[in-house]
């Protein structure tokens, strides 16, 4: 049954393979995920983005098999959760953890008392659980608010108490179900920072679910875009941001983004993309992880052209940056051109909206 | 102790009498509420399993559970209590007296109870269930340290109200020949005009159950975080 794959010398820690699952709806059969292929590699933290209803919640519990499937195979570190009986599902869930949207933690317990439930069922005794408990409250940074009850905490340090009771059992992969969804940015900002902290220290493999771009571009290596049941877009962050090729998938990297902000400016005829006198309005996206040169004033310099950036949008993901610029450069007509055709040898994606 | 001798003068007749129901009261509220508690735990607990979506859906248990509970709700506790006799003599040997009434009390007070701790355990978030057996416990683990735990100041608050209606059901279980407070008041109160008797029960039943109102409230203060 143990037939692990590797993957680029890293084993596959979750091989899912034509994965099918529909529902009897009302109006008859609903299909709720279609023909899904994907492999999450140990070591992964594995975006999973769509709209709400798109399926990617489903796709996730059917990891730890709180959603059963009816097609296709998925293997977590080569088992077929489809063919586990009760007592195996129950040991690889404590393999897996996961943490939600809202937290769920129970209000009736302490924050202690939440981290220590998921340790009942394990080989420790009662002193064994309570070292246990203290070391992960100090993982998670939240050592004074162990007698604490949950109504007395903020949505972040909710959210560290969940990670810090999904951990309890040393699981090698976490499952997080929109867990930023209900949080402000800057907590949102310090939740993943955390997260991104004890994949690196605990080798811990994630896989994320969002409707959040942002989330994708912050911590995640790899992506899959998900619509209607079925994965339109699967890769490398970097490339998928630099690359978007569904529809979908360019409307989520938009978000993250202001350089589309330049359409409605010409929209409303904004004087500040005014084009008289041969100027050309263009659109630069960094679509290579080569670029470190100072490209600006380099054309400005050798064409003799002036260049006005009217939009910057760079970032750093995956470590390589990424983004662009929206710029009116000015000049002789020729040595835009030439500028344009350097800028394209160089590998900028470039776009003249409006000259 | 003269101001009681004027307004209760029947009362203070036949004390002992009357302390004597009051006694027979509390034992058939205390007995047939524990009783009921465990059956109607026991129950709740089956139906919310069984149940469509819940842990271990089983249509049939669930049904049959469900329907009984629904049919035994839908009969007057009166016809109820008069309709059962046969069945309480061959159980206990008698159909009378406090040893008689527990009996139709428990089957007339059940349904009441497990619907409300059903209805408890319906008010315990999905998520919390949805964690739980993301953490790979078992389902016995589950009900036990997720839907009753999590649902113990919800089972106190409805605990009072079936307890105050249990109190109202031993009166009626009087009328039967129960005993108990109700049958007091009925025998001398009703039935020979000692109103003053009437009076000294309603009393009585006002401040027994302010009392367990009274400690209901003070465990859900402590037993509440949220």
């Amino acid at each position: 049954m143990s037939n692990t794959t590797t993957v680029g010398g890293r084993e596959v820690a979750v091989a899912i393979h034509s994965l099918g699952k529909h529902y009897a709806g009302d109006d008859g059969d609903v299909t709720a995920l279609r023909s899904i292929d994907l492999d999450i590699t140990t070591g992964d933290i594995y975006g999973i983005i769509g709209l709400s209803g798109a399926g990617k919640s489903t796709l996730v519990r059917c990891i730890n098999g709180l959603e059963r499937y009816d097609e296709g195979s998925l293997r977590v570190h080569g088992s077929e959760v489809k063919s586990l009986n009760a007592k195996e599902l129950r040991s690889l869930r404590r393999g897996i953890g996961m943490i939600f949207q809202s937290f769920n933690l129970m209000p009736s317990r302490t924050v202690s008392g939440n981290i220590e439930l998921a340790l009942l069922d394990g080989d420790l005794d009662a002193k064994g659980r309570a070292s246990r408990v203290k070391e992960l409250l100090r993982l998670v940074d939240l050592s004074d608010k162990a007698d604490n009850y949950p109504s007395e905490l903020s949505g972040g340090q909710k959210q560290r108490v969940a990670i810090a009771r999904a951990l309890a059992n040393n699981p090698s992969i976490l499952l997080s179900d929109e867990a930023t969804s209900a949080l402000d940015p800057n907590t949102t900002k310090s939740i993943l920072a955390l997260l991104r902290r004890l994949h690196d220290t605990l080798g811990l493999t994630i896989v994320i679910i969002t409707h959040q771009m942002s989330v994708i571009k912050q911590i995640c290596n790899r992506v899959a875009v998900i619509d209607q049941g079925t994965i339109v877009e699967e890769g490398k962050v970097f490339d998928i941001f630099a690359n978007p090729r569904a529809e979908l998938t360019r409307s989520f990297v938009a978000t993250t983004s202001n350089l589309d902000k330049v359409s409605d400016l010409m929209r409303e005829r904004s004087p500040l993309v005014d084009l008289s006198g041969g100027r050309v309005l263009v659109r630069m996206r960094y679509v290579s992880k080569e670029v470190s040169e100072s490209l600006v004033s380099h054309i400005s310099r050798s064409f003799d052209i002036d260049v006005n950036i009217i939009f910057g949008d760079i970032d750093v993901v995956d470590d390589a940056p990424l983004g662009g610029l929206v710029v009116i450069i000015s000049g002789e007509r020729a040595s835009i051109e030439a500028a344009l055709a350097y800028l394209r040898e160089r590998n900028i994606g470039i776009e003249v909206l409006q000259r | 102790m003269s101001v009681v001798n004027q307004l209760f003068p029947n009362v203070i007749q036949r004390l002992p009498e009357f302390f004597d129901s009051f006694v027979q009261t509390l034992v058939m509220v205390g007995v047939t509420g524990a009783l009921s508690f465990v059956l109607s735990m026991v129950l709740a607990i089956v139906v919310t399993v069984t149940a469509k979506g819940g842990l271990l859906p089983n249509a049939m248990v669930f049904t049959i559970i469900d329907k009984t509970v629904n049919l035994l709700r839908s009969i007057p506790f009166i016809i109820l209590a008069a309709a059962l006799v046969p069945v309480t003599r061959a159980l206990v040997g008698t159909a009378i007296g406090t040893k008689g009434a527990i009996f139709p009390l428990l089957i007339g007070i059940t349904p009441l109870f497990t619907r409300q701790i059903q209805s408890a355990f319906a008010q315990v978030d999905a998520g919390l269930v949805e964690a739980a057996e993301s953490m790979g416990m078992t389902v016995p683990a589950i009900v036990w340290r997720v839907y009753v735990r999590e649902s113990v100041p919800s089972i106190i608050r409805v605990a009072v109200i079936t307890l105050v209606s249990l109190v109202e059901l031993t009166a009626i279980v009087g009328i039967v020949g129960g005993g108990g407070l109700g049958d007091f008041a009925i025998r001398y109160g009703y039935q020979r005009y000692m109103l003053d008797v009437t009076y000294a029960v309603i009393i009585v039943l006002v401040l027994l159950i302010g009392f367990i109102e009274f400690v209901g409230r003070q465990l859900v203060e402590l037993t509440e975080h949220s």
